[in-house]
């Protein structure tokens, strides 16, 4: 089978054509536009891609298409939106109101967010056609239910009376997406739509839209940072950076003979999912060794059954000085509460956490805190970690002044941090907002080494970020440690990552460890069929990026 | 959803019994003796004495608390000291002037407010939404003295459409009842609809900012129904809780509203009984404020689980 998507649109009829499009802030004439020159077509059944960095201007131009550009704030300036023979950007608010959900249709990151809390999924689907003055009573409702069968949910009458909170991820993408295809639309925009969810739903989800699109002969524009996705599924990619498109190919040729220097760095940062090379065994004692693990929640009790949830079993690991452990798994696997467990921020409910010498996981809060400098943590989002009314200088000194150090040493220590994490040592008398979310992140880590800790977790510490921002903060968090001789507890949902930066992996569902070993061994020879199914969801698996061409697995994986 | 209702309900017990405590305790251990006053100031040492004696009070203290609860569960509060009748009849006489003025109160508030606060946040930045704003801003930092008396000249005195002061019960006709009730309620209505209109801008203009909003514009639906369906029920539950605890102090007694329309309510009644030093009145007003207070924030919570089915305990 080919390994990328050879379909010609040749003499196909184009179902959306952007031209020249130039979008502007509103407040400000005469300033670069945020889109500057935008131009791409899509044809019947034709997948396209739109990659790029945050800021590069790939939501704006499919909120152009959607006529949703906040009101006020941003314009088009010049340029044409043809949705077949009408320019979009002539039509008025009562038009356009009635192509969207018709004609156009979109789909978002988050669907938890996306969809409305408090009412049911299937009123909600129910309001598209309503909106549309199509169907209603009876023959409504069977079209809701018809279209909630095609995206395939289980138990439709169930689900349809479902609020969204009582659904799983991937049931309320499938909801999303059914409401965005109950009228048949020509262009189906989809934003990001699998970014939020787990490999394995992710890959379910993709599926899923690829066979409607085959059905339904519609035109998709998929808008995603990941390189893996669009190689699965793109007929045609545009790159974007600072709002222009800097190249257009059809998906073999862009990942062959990239053109572009932009795409060939945007293709070079993509991780690899082949593992690291192996560094020689520590033979010093572990940093941290944890055993028999375990954390239960519990709930109800009065008048109600007492039920236990147990998000962590019998977890054991060690780590070493100066290596990096990362424990892999999707969402509810646990790896989380392990992580939040050894920095005793939940308490476990047994098993022994070894700091060094002594055991933290009983440790009363008094004592614990003495050992609180010898393991810190790197939090998942930098623009929320950050405490936004303090100055770097407070944030990054306050660790160390607690533990008794003079605020005139903790400074000084601080500049030198900046400039070891990359930044330059002004950057302590400046607030959070000020900087990007890669500079933030180095931030955060500069606060967790001026403790001087042996440990440090990273809870997802660059799952945030552009995956060339990913790659410069895994590079500073190795250099740190080969100088410093930090360990590092890795926690993340990315294979990919997990390969570039772990040299031992375990990898946990349901709260239990599954597999553990060495990286090579996990991830390149799994043993246990859930760590197969996680790298077989992997999007773009077989392909090295960076090299533009086919991975050579060993026999056994592939 | 029962064991919570049940559960909810019987937390007022021990919250009830705190707050009876509490009034006790106060009263024992403020300076001045209950006899002395209630003897007068021409009395003998041995006429305070034998007050005491007859009052109970030369009893150990927590028999004179056991003395006291046990009147309390059997509903008795107990009986003035300045009229000699019973503190219940004396509230029950009082009680409904003030619920009937606060109801009025807060169904006018929500009918004004709510629409006005949906406006502001709609048309956020805009001049509709200042004008809102402003209004909201004076209504509530006039003293509710000022705006009634505004109102009586305005209304009562030169256009003499109603009347300057008093109050009719509903039962002897709603109409008169309207005439006399509106102008006090209006004049409390001006600060609630301050409050509550701010909160429907603010929390109206949170959800609006969320995603299932552009979720709904992305579907097609129209302005009003993203207004009103998908936002104000979104933003329901601040709103519902300001909304419930100024029903809570409306019924707890307004006591400057209820002097300057001279409304015969429970407010006058506690500021008399404080002027008095009517202890069992004082103690009967805390108890049934307190109470008041309990009840609603139980209602209000139990209100909530109607907005959002994600609130479920």
């Amino acid at each position: 089978m080919e390994r990328f998507k050879t379909g010609r649109f040749d003499g196909v009829a184009d179902v959306i054509a952007i031209e020249n499009l130039h979008i502007g802030l509103q407040t400000m004439a005469g300033q670069t536009p945020v889109l500057d020159g935008v131009s791409l077509k899509i044809r019947k059944g034709e997948t396209a891609c739109l990659v790029g960095e945050s800021g590069s201007g790939k939501s704006l131009t499919s909120l152009a298409v959607m006529g949703l550009l906040p009101s006020g704030v941003l314009k088009v300036t010049s340029g044409r939106i043809m949705l077949g023979e009408t320019d979009l950007l002539t039509r008025s608010k009562r038009q356009m109101r009635a192509l969207r959900g018709s004609r156009i249709s979109m789909i978002f990151q988050e669907p938890m967010t996306a969809l409305n809390p408090v009412i049911r999924v299937g009123n909600q689907i129910l309001e598209v056609l309503r909106s549309h003055g199509l169907a209603s009573g009876k023959e409504a409702k069977r079209r809701v239910l018809d279209i909630m069968d095609q995206v395939h949910l289980p138990d439709v009458e169930r689900i349809y009376r479902s609020y969204p909170h009582q659904l799983s991820g991937g049931q309320r993408q499938r909801i999303m997406i059914a409401m965005a295809l109950i009228l048949e639309p020509t262009l189906l925009i989809a934003d990001e739509p699998t970014t939020a969810l787990d490999v394995t739903t992710q890959k379910q989800i993709l599926a899923l839209i690829s066979e409607l699109q085959r059905k339904h002969g519609t035109a998709v524009l998929f808008i995603t940072h990941d390189m893996g996705v669009v190689s699965e599924i793109a007929d045609t990619v545009h790159v974007m950076r600072h709002g222009q498109i800097v190249e257009s190919a059809p998906a073999q040729v862009l990942f062959r003979q990239p053109r572009h220097e932009y795409t060939r760095a945007l293709l070079k940062a993509v991780p690899s999912l082949h593992p690291r090379s192996p560094r020689p065994e520590v033979s010093a004692p572990a940093a941290l060794k944890v055993a028999g693990l375990g954390k239960t929640y519990a709930s109800g009790g009065f008048l109600k059954a007492r039920s236990e949830k147990r998000a962590a079993e019998d977890v054991t690991f060690q780590l070493m000085p100066g290596r990096t452990l990362g424990i892999v798994g999707e969402s509810g696997s646990g790896k989380t509460t392990v992580a939040r467990c050894v920095m005793r921020l939940v308490e476990p409910t047994n098993g022994a956490i070894r700091l060094g010498s002594l055991d933290i996981a009983h440790l009363p809060q008094g004592r614990l805190r003495d050992q609180r400098a010898k393991i810190q943590i790197v939090f998942q989002d930098p623009y929320r970690s950050l405490n936004p009314r303090r100055k770097i200088g407070q944030s990054l000194i306050e660790g160390p002044t607690n533990f008794g150090v003079a605020p005139e040493k903790a400074l000084a220590r601080a500049r030198e941090l900046m400039e070891i994490v990359g930044l330059s040592a002004d950057a302590l008398d400046s607030y959070p907002h000020q900087f990007s979310g890669g500079q933030r992140q180095r931030i955060a880590i500069a606060r967790a080494v001026a403790m001087e800790p042996d440990v440090i977790v990273a809870d997802e510490a660059v799952s945030a970020l552009d995956v060339s921002v990913q790659d410069q903060v895994l590079k500073l968090l190795d250099d740190l440690q080969q100088k410093l001789g930090i360990a590092i507890l890795f926690i993340t949902h990315d294979l990919r990552v997990a390969a570039q930066i772990c040299d031992y992996v375990i990898v946990m569902q349901h709260g239990k460890v599954v597999e553990h070993g060495t990286a090579e061994a996990v991830l390149v020879a799994p043993k246990h069929p859930y760590t197969r199914s996680l790298i077989d969801a992997a999007p773009g698996r077989g392909w090295d990026f960076g090299a533009c061409r086919e991975i050579a697995w060993p026999a056994a994986v592939s | 959803m029962l064991a919570y209702i049940i559960k909810r309900t019987l937390a007022v017990i021990p919250v009830m019994a705190i707050v009876a405590l509490i009034v006790f305790l106060i009263l024992r251990l403020t300076p001045g003796d209950p006899a002395a006053i209630i003897a007068g100031d021409s009395a003998t040492p041995e006429q305070i004495a034998s007050m005491r004696e007859a009052m109970g009070l030369n009893e150990p203290i927590y028999l004179q608390f056991l003395h006291w609860i046990g009147q309390l569960l059997q509903g008795d509060l107990g009986t003035s000291l300045l009229s000699g009748t019973s503190v219940n009849a004396l509230i029950a006489s009082r009680i409904w002037p003030t619920l009937y003025i606060a109801l009025l109160t807060i169904v006018m508030s929500v009918l004004i407010a709510v629409p006005l606060g949906t406006i502001a946040a709609w048309r956020h930045g805009r001049l509709s939404d200042h004008i809102v704003m402003i209004i909201s801003v004076a209504g509530f930092s006039v003293p509710a003295f000022v705006v009634g008396y505004i109102f009586i000249k305005i209304f009562a005195a030169d256009l003499r459409w109603l009347p300057v002061q008093g109050y009719k019960d509903p039962a002897l006709g709603f109409g008169e009842f309207l005439r006399h009730a509106i102008l006090p309620a209006l004049t409390l209505t001006t600060a609630y609809v301050a409050l509550t209109a701010r909160m429907t801008r603010a929390s109206l203009l949170n959800v609006l900012g969320e995603d299932y909003i552009r979720t709904a514009h992305a579907k097609g639906v129209s302005e009003p129904r993203v207004l009103l369906q998908h936002g104000l029920r979104n933003a329901a539950v601040p709103i519902l809780t300001v909304v419930g605890t100024g029903f809570a102090m409306l019924l707890s007694g307004v006591v400057v509203v209820e002097s300057v329309f001279n409304i015969p309510g429970i407010g006058r009644l506690t500021i008399d009984a404080v002027m008095a030093r009517d202890y069992p009145v004082i103690q009967g007003m805390i108890l049934l404020t307190s109470g008041i207070y309990v009840l609603v924030n139980l209602a209000i919570d139990l209100a909530y689980t109607l907005f959002d089915p994600r609130i479920r305990y």
